[in-house]
């Protein structure tokens, strides 16, 4: 039987906060692009993705820990796979019964969150190696820092390229619509420009407190030399 | 020379093929489970969708009847059988007001299904409804809201040929601003994927529907709620 290495640390805050900002899936690991980049041109679409990837995620995450002392290595990405592929055939089943015209909108992606790297490198990496506790919230945290990012990019392509939000008229008839933003093109587009910005507001913040310490550093030797 | 580590020991065959089995029966017995719960309610989904989409093509029917087309034959069924599927609309006298058709072909990303109102008297056909359909919003989804193609359904030229055995005329789309016929639709302008899907389809189910209709119009004339 597989003996996963101990690598366990109190259950914190940060087990659930990492994942939706510090190191968000998206921003942060560029995990699970593709429906990221094909599904987010409108809110509904990545809200919908959003939520069934987050139960994927979570439910999946929760069954390998909870297995992780049972799985023999050799078998373990295998059985990581039949437990990610079962809870996506629940998502499809539970979407078509809610709503028909998600369903229809989300097409073939539902069936491919089985292929998120997102999901099955949580599996392995994180949910194989820590309690069930732990890994249910951190899959928490990782499932809706995912969802954020798919809205951020889905209200950014509907609002300029179709100039609505959630379906809602926002702009007047005088906007002309930036179609190319609800294009494939467009999520490449509005990805990198969120990761700019991203990276940019990251990298000011380090560069502030890289100043803070070097200032301080300078402080601490005149004081030593006048003393 | 440092002594090279001991390979580590494989579990055997047997532990490996019995965890998988009984993580691929866990996995079933969990489909079974949501599958037998979702069922009904996904069957209830699709015929609360068919009915809404049978009294938006055919708004001035107030009852209607299902028939089935097996064997270029067409019979009257109760709701709950399965196959191809017609829907015929009658009025508050019971007198046969036009069909409810299915349609469907390739568009730009899946599959585009209509369900379209043809009225076998005059040979028109007068709208549809958008089952399915994943095209790109601002650009296919045009075909629901772009009111000049919409204005090709007034009354779009589909009669039988004096033989009964296909359409008098072939449904075509073409090229924005060129439409002569009445039997031609007029594609949207950067939307001629989805445009031409629509032509296709509603020609193939007419050439298929539509004769079928004429053979049997006394059938559909007279018939009455099944016991």
């Amino acid at each position: 039987m597989a003996n996963p290495k101990n690598t366990e640390t109190p259950l914190s805050v940060q087990d659930f906060t990492a994942g939706l900002w510090k190191e968000n899936p998206v921003f942060v690991m560029m995990l699970g692009l593709c429906p990221v980049l094909a599904v987010t041109n409108t809110v509904e679409n990545s809200l919908g993705m959003g939520i069934a990837t987050l139960f994927v995620l979570v439910c999946s995450n929760a069954l390998v820990s909870a297995l992780r002392h049972l799985i023999p290595k050799p078998v373990r990405i295998t059985t990581y796979i039949v437990i990610i592929a079962t809870f996506v055939t629940l998502v499809d089943y539970i979407i078509q019964a809610i709503s028909l015209d998600l369903y229809n909108k989300l097409g073939a992606f539902i069936q491919l969150i089985v292929v998120n790297c997102l999901i099955l490198g949580r599996a392995e990496a994180y949910a194989s190696r820590n309690g069930f506790g732990k890994s249910v919230i951190s899959a928490t945290g990782m499932g809706l820092g995912f969802t954020l990012a798919l809205v951020m990019l889905g209200a950014v392509r509907e609002l300029l390229g179709a100039g609505q939000l959630l379906g809602y008229q926002v702009f007047s008839s005088n906007f002309e619509p930036w179609v190319v933003m609800i294009l494939p093109p467009g999520g490449f587009i509005v990805l990198g420009c969120w990761l700019l910005l991203i990276n940019y507001i990251e990298q000011r913040k380090t560069g502030k407190l890289l100043d803070e310490e070097s200032a301080s550093q300078c402080s601490v030797p005149q004081n030593q030399v006048s003393s | 020379m440092s002594e090279t580590p001991p390979a580590p020991s494989l579990p055997s065959s047997s532990s490996l093929i019995i965890t998988l089995a009984i993580v691929a029966m866990l996995s079933g017995l969990l489909v079974v489970l949501v599958y037998e719960f979702t069922t009904p309610i996904i069957a209830e989904n699709q015929r609360q969708a068919t009915e809404r989409a049978i009294f938006n093509v055919l708004p001035q029917a107030k009852t209607r009847l299902t028939f089935l087309v097996k064997d270029d034959v067409l019979t009257q069924v109760t709701d709950d059988q399965h196959g191809e599927l017609l829907f015929a609309g009658y009025d508050q006298n019971g007198k046969l007001i036009g069909l409810a058709l299915p349609a469907a072909a390739q568009g730009y990303q899946d599959t585009v299904r209509l369900l379209y109102a043809y009225n076998p008297f005059n040979g028109c056909i007068t709208g549809y409804d958008v089952l399915k359909s994943t095209e790109t919003p601002g650009f296919g989804t045009q075909i629901t809201t772009d009111a000049e193609f919409l204005a090709n359904f007034n009354c779009l030229d589909a009669k039988v040929n004096d033989d009964a055995t296909g359409l008098m005329n072939v449904i075509k789309t073409v090229r924005n601003g060129t439409k002569q016929d009445a039997w031609q639709i007029d594609a949207i302008s950067g939307s001629t994927i989805t445009s031409n899907a629509v032509g296709r389809m509603l020609n193939q189910s007419g050439q298929k529907y539509h004769p079928l209709i004429a053979r049997h119009l006394n059938l559909l004339n007279n018939a009455s709620p099944l016991e």
